[in-house]
């Protein structure tokens, strides 16, 4: 520990810190355009300047370690004089649009020159303009506001591993940018408008909508896939402007994946607003009188329900519930099938947290692409193999931004390693063999009491609370095959869009209940219209068992409710009335809604699975195409660009509409 | 971008060279060659076309044989001027403008390239593809300024005439010995050291 005293503040900061870090301990405000915590240090903006006892000039602070004893002065004239002659200089090429630029209002540039720019500019020459670039439909790009921090160049090669922006040209002629157009292909690349401190890099599809201060934030959770990642909602009225990650360390740091970051677009679009019963063949828009009242006269007999992957712990609960009441044991989550174990919760979670990825010291992929399945986890995965974590993947050949080995199942390559870890996709359990490759993967990751380096990475935000929920086959139950396979003769379907509707056997009764048309809405007999998750107040869990709280950004459109509502509703209509009337008494139900942040999970006594042949059968990644991969991102305009633009071969045709 | 050729390989001199290239740097440091190997690109492109520049193509062969990402080749390409990223002419004559040479007549040195290369102006190249005229910063020899570079050979003590019968001299094929235009000896004073004069 080195003693630091800055503005006669003493602080202790570690051996090896910077000045800068050295003045944050000390709760002084240092400004700053190219230092970031989380990237490598440039220390080539000079906005950092500080003064430091003995020293014949300013020095960067971000770059200056601290030395034991060493005195730092952040507000002295010469370090004000100092700091006013870099913003000068920043400003000579930097454009007066404030009025007109998307950054305005949360631009570090801005705010920094309220306090260290001149009134007026003494610059008479001619302002260099440096023509724009087109790096793909998320990014815009006005490349004359740029000052050359190269905090996107550094995010883009140490981060997201896709080194594809750099500086070309020197002096007056620098340009950042990729010198060959292209647009970035990084699942991460939405992060670079968030770390961009002017408006050289912003939000294409927000793009002159809204402005910083009209906006309203509501803390939510993204479901769009498992990593949870705490997002911010900003609202406008009742329409949601954009989405931005929220910093949590255990889980993105401060990082989020484009998927959700840019497809609430599709929440607009596609939505189910009203009830719709089938009458003679015909889907034909209902009250929600007439809706409960078909409900409640055809869900009889064999029934089954199945939840989708991005609902709600309480609408689940809330489902199950009423299913137990009909005295039904068909229930399952698992749309894709995948042979999850559920008796113990370790077997089915993210055992070693994302934080633990850095204390692996090797990792194996089993069945899983986790730059597309979660590509923010994947981001910790690399900066822990920056750090030297080594990593085998087993599956198709895929290109996970750094390298690794490729093996088979029957790999030596975790032995000797003193803390193994396994990441088994979703996807590799959804096969015949899934309960072999469970318990082979349970086998190889050796988990330990004091280490337990088995994981299983999900795929969405609500499957994991699916399974805490229980919401499987009960006793004699049905899973979805055997529901399919004529089991049951009404079938409710709660935002379960994961399957090929058309495997319904026909004359099967049909509810179901979600946000978006797509195939399983069209092959309803009632359609329930619900909320989607930036609607309603709801809890997450998310791949490592992380209960995750989000709240209602906006009001659901049209007659849409909140699903539990609507389950409550159905219940009374059924004549089984659940015993809530509200969230809160709901949640007083179950422990699952008592807990918050990550739950750790004990280590079973016995592995999961059934040991068994695993078939020569190459795996198959659940997601092909990144950005449309659920009904939300199907429905975006956006995603369907993106999808154009990068994955052209995955992408479906679009249909006329 | 037309002029950028497709595809791009080292052909077998600049391979013999690569090997002793890459000797010069400690295993897994490769991508420090990225200079040397561009200068090689460049040669063997004055060889091959005449025109001594860096395609995209060549900068993309280079990135793939460093492993290095691309775009950490454009970088360097696009910092230094000394990589032409375009196709110049079959001489590159480099006339230095930094004050000293400035001042003992660099400007006449200017006119007489345009005058007699047939150039309209720094970064032009002639109508007949002889001739890319450009200024540099200084070339490190202004005891002799005013200094004129002729893709890697100097000449030194120029005036207006000797520079326009310089440019002649290569207009017709010949390649007149670098170094000083007024036979003087290395950088010793003018008509003669002064000093040392036993050695």
């Amino acid at each position: 520990m080195a003693k630091v005293i800055v503005d006669g503040i003493e602080v202790e900061v570690p051996q090896g810190a910077s000045v800068l870090q050295a003045c944050e301990a000390a709760g002084k405000e240092i400004p700053r355009f190219c230092y970031h915590e989380r990237l490598s240090v440039a220390g080539n903006c000079r906005m950092c300047l500080v003064e430091v006892e003995k020293a014949p000039k300013p020095v960067a602070s971000c770059a200056y370690p601290v030395m034991d004893g060493m005195k730092v002065f952040t507000d002295t004239p010469m370090v004000r004089n100092a700091r006013r002659g870099v913003m000068e200089f920043l400003l000579i090429n930097h454009p007066l649009d404030c009025p007109i630029c998307d950054q305005g209002g949360e631009c570090d540039l801005q705010d920094q020159a309220m306090a260290y720019g001149r009134d007026v500019s003494r610059f008479t020459e001619t302002k260099r303009a440096v023509k724009d670039k087109y790096v793909g439909p998320l990014i815009k790009t006005v490349m004359t506001r740029c000052i050359h921090c190269t905090r996107c160049i550094r995010f883009a090669a140490e981060v997201a591993g896709v080194p594809d922006l750099g500086a070309t040209g020197r002096g007056e002629t620098m340009e950042v940018g990729t010198y060959v157009e292209k647009a970035i292909a990084s699942e991460l690349s939405g992060n670079l408008i968030d770390i961009c401190p002017v408006g050289a890099l912003t939000s294409r599809p927000y793009a002159f909508t809204a402005r910083p201060w009209e906006l309203t934030k509501t803390d939510s959770i993204d479901v769009l896939d498992a990593t949870g990642v705490p997002i911010r909602i900003d609202t406008r009225g009742a329409e949601v402007m954009r989405i931005l990650p929220r910093q949590d360390d255990e889980v993105n740091e401060e990082w989020m994946g484009d998927r959700g970051r840019f497809s609430f677009d599709g929440l607009k679009r596609r939505r189910l607003d009203r009830p719709w019963v089938r009458r003679d063949g015909r889907l034909v828009p209902a009250t929600w009188g007439e809706a409960l009242e078909v409900l409640a006269r055809r869900f009889r007999g064999r029934v089954g329900a199945v939840v989708g992957d991005t609902v709600d712990a309480e609408a689940i609960f809330a489902l199950r519930e009423l299913m137990l009441r009909l005295g039904s044991p068909n229930l399952d989550c698992r749309q894709d099938g995948a042979k999850i174990d559920a008796r113990e919760r370790a077997y089915y979670v993210f055992n070693s947290t994302i934080a633990g990825i850095e204390q692996a010291d090797r990792l194996l992929i089993i069945g899983s692409n986790p730059r597309v399945e979660a590509p923010v986890i994947n981001a910790r995965i690399r900066k822990a193999v920056l750090a030297g974590l080594e990593v085998a993947h087993v599956g198709p050949p895929v290109d996970l931004t750094y390298p690794h080995r490729r093996v088979g199942l029957d790999t030596d390559f975790l032995e000797g390693a003193a803390r193994p870890m396994v990441i088994l996709g979703r996807g590799a359990l959804a096969r015949p063999d899934g309960a072999a490759v469970l318990a082979r993967a349970w086998e190889l990751a050796r988990p330990s009491a004091e280490w337990n380096g088995f994981n299983l990475l999900h795929l969405f935000g609500g499957q994991v609370a699916a399974l805490d929920l229980g919401f499987l086959p009960g006793p004699g139950g049905l899973d979805l095959a055997g529901m399919l396979a004529g089991g049951v003769d009404a079938l409710w379907l709660l935002g379960a869009d994961g399957f090929d509707a058309a495997r319904i056997p026909p004359g099967v009764f049909v509810v179901y209940q979600g946000h978006h048309g797509e195939a399983a809405a069209a092959r309803a007999d009632v359609i329930l219209p619900g909320a989607a998750y930036t609607e309603k107040d709801g809890t997450w869990v998310n791949t490592e068992g992380r209960v995750q709280q989000a709240f209602a950004a906006v009001v659901p459109p049209g007659e849409a409710r909140e699903d539990w509502k609507i389950i409550r509703a159905a219940s009374a209509a059924l004549g089984v009335t659940l015993p809530f009337d509200t969230l809160a008494e709901l949640r007083e139900q179950h422990p699952l809604f008592a807990l918050r942040g990550l739950v750790r999970t004990p280590l079973p006594d016995s592995p999961p699975g059934e040991p068994g042949p695993i078939s020569d059968e190459p795996f198959v990644l659940p997601i092909r195409n990144y950005w449309q991969c659920d009904p939300i991102t199907r429905a975006s305009p956006t995603m369907a660009e993106c999808a154009r633009v990068f994955a052209p071969a995955a992408a479906p045709a679009l249909a006329a509409e | 971008m037309s002029e950028q050729p497709d595809s791009f390989a080292f052909d077998a001199e600049s391979e013999a060279q690569i090997p002793k290239i890459l000797a010069r740097y400690p295993a897994g440091k490769q991508a420090s060659a990225v200079i040397p190997l561009l200068y090689l690109v460049q040669e063997q492109m004055r060889r091959q076309t005449g025109s001594a520049w860096v395609p995209k193509a060549a900068m993309d062969v280079v990135a793939q044989r460093l492993s290095m990402p691309p775009i950490r080749v454009y970088e360097v390409a696009t910092f230094y001027y000394m990589f032409n990223l375009r196709p110049i002419g079959r001489y590159h004559l480099q006339v230095c403008g930094t004050t000293p040479c400035m001042l003992r007549g660099a400007e006449e040195v200017m006119r007489a390239c345009c005058d007699a290369a047939g150039v309209k102006g720094p970064g032009q190249t002639s109508a007949d593809g002889l001739f890319t005229l450009t200024e540099v910063e200084c070339l490190g020899a202004c005891v002799n300024a005013p200094v004129l570079q002729v893709d890697e050979d100097y000449y030194e003590d120029l005036d207006y005439d000797r520079t326009v019968a310089l440019i002649e001299a290569l207009k017709r094929g010949e390649r007149p010995p670098p170094g000083s235009t007024i036979g003087r000896q290395g950088s010793a004073a003018e008509g003669g050291p002064t000093s040392l004069t036993e050695v």
